[in-house]
């Protein structure tokens, strides 16, 4: 046929047949994959790994800081020391000798944990996998933070699962909130699988539950029966003020008795405190959880790799000056993201000023960061990486509508030197101001004004519901938090 | 250009498609493998001069979307280095990737372009622009689509409802180029049309079903873009990969199809393109007219392109779209002298 696609009568069967071709995979895709999507925004992130770029979007630590002849010596010590083991399957609940290691991180943080009721995962990121796979059914609920870590949308996501987003304040998920969604969902019929919140040092809003809202959620999960997942890659990682107890370690002390929670599962990793090119991360959970944890396991990857779990153990062997050498690698560690983070928060005082609101995160990697409501972060980022080679994450990676949070955007503070924070801030802040600017003039002229105006009422509704997330302390963290506290 | 010569492939870039450009580089290579070429792929970065002067290929295969793959800029520079490349000029190029021209362009031969106004934004802070937005909005109606005149894909295309909607879309489309067009919406079904040149000259795929006449510009069947949700205002999320199902052949009258077909032709040769180019329309829902949005120089060649799609459901599989791509290398010189 030479001349292609005259008309819907001359088409032959076999040009049907190979059109089909094109689709045989889109109808061998499960409703799940399905479900998966690429969007703009991801796209566009995948840009910020550029090496001309400034990127404060990772979630990176700093992995420069590690002393190279300790890595060099630790490897060589797993190597001539346990040649087979590290080159053998282990266990699926992961070597003891890496149990013994988590025991010690969560003892740092104040929380004793039965070994017997952990498993080793590959990185904090199974944790929320497996958690998935082994509760939810399509159309189960999920209650999380909003914005939530972004890394878990997707995962999320892929097992079709809907997502109640509870929005924060600057003590975390109001509780009294989390109760009235609860309720809501309850006249509904539906209770949801699990809570997913991170109580520390939020990723992305960088906020921390307060010492009563961790309480009150435990009496609510209590009251319930209700799982929650308490994701705390970061609780070592604090800078400031006093430690405040897990949420697991609450509901241990509220059974009593041997010393276990019975409704939280916990998830820590290494990837924060040492490395998260090890993909090392654990669960702490009920023992019926946790052999649903250990099947979906062994169906994912057998077991996490014995080569980084024997590199961690000989870790943990190391003394330090005073003091195990891990906890004084955890305190250069605080050292230096609290300088980073004073920096950053320096450099949005200087650069962003009035045109935004940020979180003053006593710990972790991340302040998140909210401009004024007609900016899209994500239009943002594309100008901002075009024009400035400059990165962060937009907003909307944290909410599973991908529309709400649009005009924030998380900035990592700990993965990248001084210089790169001041310069990055200074570069955003830049584009900040010139569309602020063009949207000034864009309404200045009367009839735009009015027209603002009349979008000002429209979204007096949207206003009050995110009262909570103008509240987010910007420059006196203390004050937002005594308002807050029950 | 026949089998065993050096193709190499442009993709990647630093563009906002770079994504989409590095799976349609790898599709591309790989049918340029099966076709028998020796095979380089480059990730367009700053040493592309020197790795293309060092290289030397036979051709530059262009799967370089977004701004330097289809603006001409590429074009250009492999015209200055003299290595031959596939698909359109530079002028084409220039042409097809500002919407704003092309849509002057087709306004002043008569092809039927929804109605439009461009705006620089310099010419806010400096011209006062901002006054004009309003005779703007009087003068198209609303709702209205605001787009970056220069961005290839969906990203930065904004929708306005309502009059308070439109400075914000401005202000988002203006984060992907500082010119952008206002366009009346044209409610519908989304057609996209694909033009392969039929001048087979060097083209050295066995079977090839299709003609092999030399007839210069011919129209693939019609591609139609369905959303899968029905909300027509989310034009970011109705581009996303699994929001959008394609139907090729689209379902259409014969004489619809026809239309559409002739058009896509028409701007092919309007605009001076080479090789291959993508034609995006709409068909009124209102009136059963077609509007010509926007050509794309460098279609996306990924397996769930809409060219692909199209070829394929003209009997040219994508080993032989590959080859007549190709091919465009070796007759840019001819056809243009012949048009005028």
């Amino acid at each position: 046929m030479d001349r292609p696609g005259k008309g819907p009568g001359e088409r032959s069967s076999r040009t049907r047949a190979t059109a089909h071709e094109l689709a045989r995979y889109e109808a061998l895709f499960s409703a799940r994959t399905r479900a998966m999507k690429s969007s703009a925004m991801r796209e566009m992130m995948a840009l910020t790994e550029r090496p001309d770029v400034i990127s404060l979007a990772g979630g990176l630590p700093d992995t420069t800081t590690f002393d190279p002849e300790l890595y060099a010596k630790l490897m060589a010590h797993v190597a001539a020391g346990s040649t087979a083991r590290a080159l053998q399957y282990g266990p699926t609940e992961g070597m003891a000798a890496t149990v013994d290691c988590i025991v010690q991180v969560m003892a740092a943080e104040g929380t004793s944990v039965d070994p017997q009721e952990i498993i080793v995962t590959t990185g904090g990121q199974q944790v929320i996998d497996l958690v998935c796979k082994a509760l939810i059914d399509p159309g189960d609920v999920i209650v999380a933070e909003a914005p939530t870590y972004p890394g878990a949308v997707p995962t999320f996501g892929a097992y079709q699962a809907q997502v109640a987003q509870i929005e924060m304040d600057g003590d975390g998920m109001p509780i009294d909130e989390l109760e009235r969604t609860l309720d809501r969902l309850a006249a509904e019929g539906r209770r949801p699988k699990f809570i997913y919140t991170i109580p520390n040092f939020q990723n992305p809003g960088g906020v921390t539950m307060s010492l009563p809202r961790r309480r009150r959620l435990v009496e609510v999960a209590r009251e319930r029966e209700l799982l929650v997942l308490e994701d705390n890659p970061y609780g070592l990682l604090r800078y400031e003020g006093d430690p405040l107890p897990t949420l697991y370690s609450l509901d241990a002390q509220a059974v009593g008795g041997r010393g276990a929670a019975d409704l939280v599962i916990y998830l820590g990793t290494f990837s924060k405190i040492l490395s998260p090119g090890l993909r090392l991360g654990w669960a702490v959970a009920p023992r019926p959880v946790l052999e649903k944890l250990n099947l979906g396991k062994q169906g994912a990857d057998l077991c996490s790799s014995p080569v980084t779990q024997l590199f961690v153990a000989a870790y943990f062997a190391e003394g330090g000056t005073e003091q195990p050498r891990w906890l004084d690698y955890l305190d250069s560690l605080r050292a230096l993201y609290r300088r980073r983070r004073d920096v950053m928060l320096e450099a949005l005082g200087e650069h962003f000023g009035e045109h935004a609101r940020w979180t003053q995160p006593q710990g972790g990697l991340f302040i998140w960061a909210t401009l004024d409501d007609r900016i899209d972060t994500t239009d943002l980022l594309a100008l901002a990486q075009e024009s400035e080679r400059v990165a962060f994450v937009p907003g909307r990676a944290a909410y599973m509508d991908g529309r709400s949070g649009s005009s924030s955007m998380r900035l990592n503070f700990a993965g990248v030197p001084d210089e790169d924070i001041r310069e990055g801030v200074r570069r955003i802040g830049k584009v900040v101001r010139e569309q602020v600017g063009l949207y000034g003039s864009l309404t200045g002229s009367s009839r735009a004004a009015r027209a603002r105006r009349g979008q000002e009422q429209a979204s007096a509704g949207e206003d009050a519901e995110l009262a909570d997330v103008v509240e987010l302390p910007r420059r006196e963290q203390g004050a937002a938090r005594r308002r807050r506290d029950q | 250009m026949s089998a065993g010569g050096r193709v190499a492939v442009l993709k990647g870039g630093p563009s906002l498609e770079r994504q989409v450009s590095l799976r349609s580089g790898a599709h591309a290579q790989e049918a340029l493998e099966r076709l028998g070429h020796e095979v380089l792929g480059l990730d367009v970065g700053a040493d592309l001069v020197p790795v293309l002067r060092a290289e030397r290929p036979d051709v530059a295969f262009i799967a370089l979307h977004g701004r330097d793959g289809e603006n001409g800029t590429l074009q250009a520079l492999l015209e200055a280095i003299a290595i031959p490349y596939t698909g359109s000029g530079p002028a084409a190029c220039a042409r097809c990737t500002d919407k704003a021209l092309a849509k002057y362009l087709m306004r002043e031969v008569g092809i039927p372009t929804p109605d439009f106004c461009f705006l620089r934004e310099e010419s806010i802070k400096q011209l006062g622009a901002a006054a004009a937005v309003e005779d703007i909005e009087d003068r198209l109606g609303l709702p209205l689509v605001v787009k970056p005149a220069r961005q290839g894909s969906a990203l930065g295309v904004k929708f306005a409802r309502a009059s308070e909607e439109l400075p914000g879309a401005m202000v988002g489309a203006f984060s992907y180029d500082d010119r952008i067009v206002l366009e009346r919406y044209v409610k519908g079904r989304d057609l996209a049309v694909s033009v392969l040149d039929n001048s087979l000259d060097g083209a050295t795929s066995a079977a090839a079903p299709g003609g092999r006449e030399r007839g210069g510009p011919v129209a693939l069947p019609v591609v139609e873009a369905v959303p899968r949700e029905e909300d027509f205002y989310d034009y970011e999320s109705r581009y996303e990969i699994g929001m959008t199902t394609f139907v090729c052949p689209a379902e259409l009258s014969e004489q619809t199809t026809a239309r559409a077909q002739r058009l896509a032709v028409d701007v092919y040769g309007l605009l001076g393109c080479h090789g291959v180019a993508r034609v995006d329309l709409m068909l009124a829902e209102d009136d059963d007219e077609l509007w010509v949005l926007e050509t794309n120089v460098v279609p996306g060649m990924t397996e769930t392109s809409l060219l692909p799609q199209a070829a394929d459901a003209a009997g040219i599989g994508f080993d032989e779209l590959i080859a007549r791509v190709l091919a465009s290398s070796d007759t840019r010189a001819a056809p243009v002298a012949a048009r005028l």
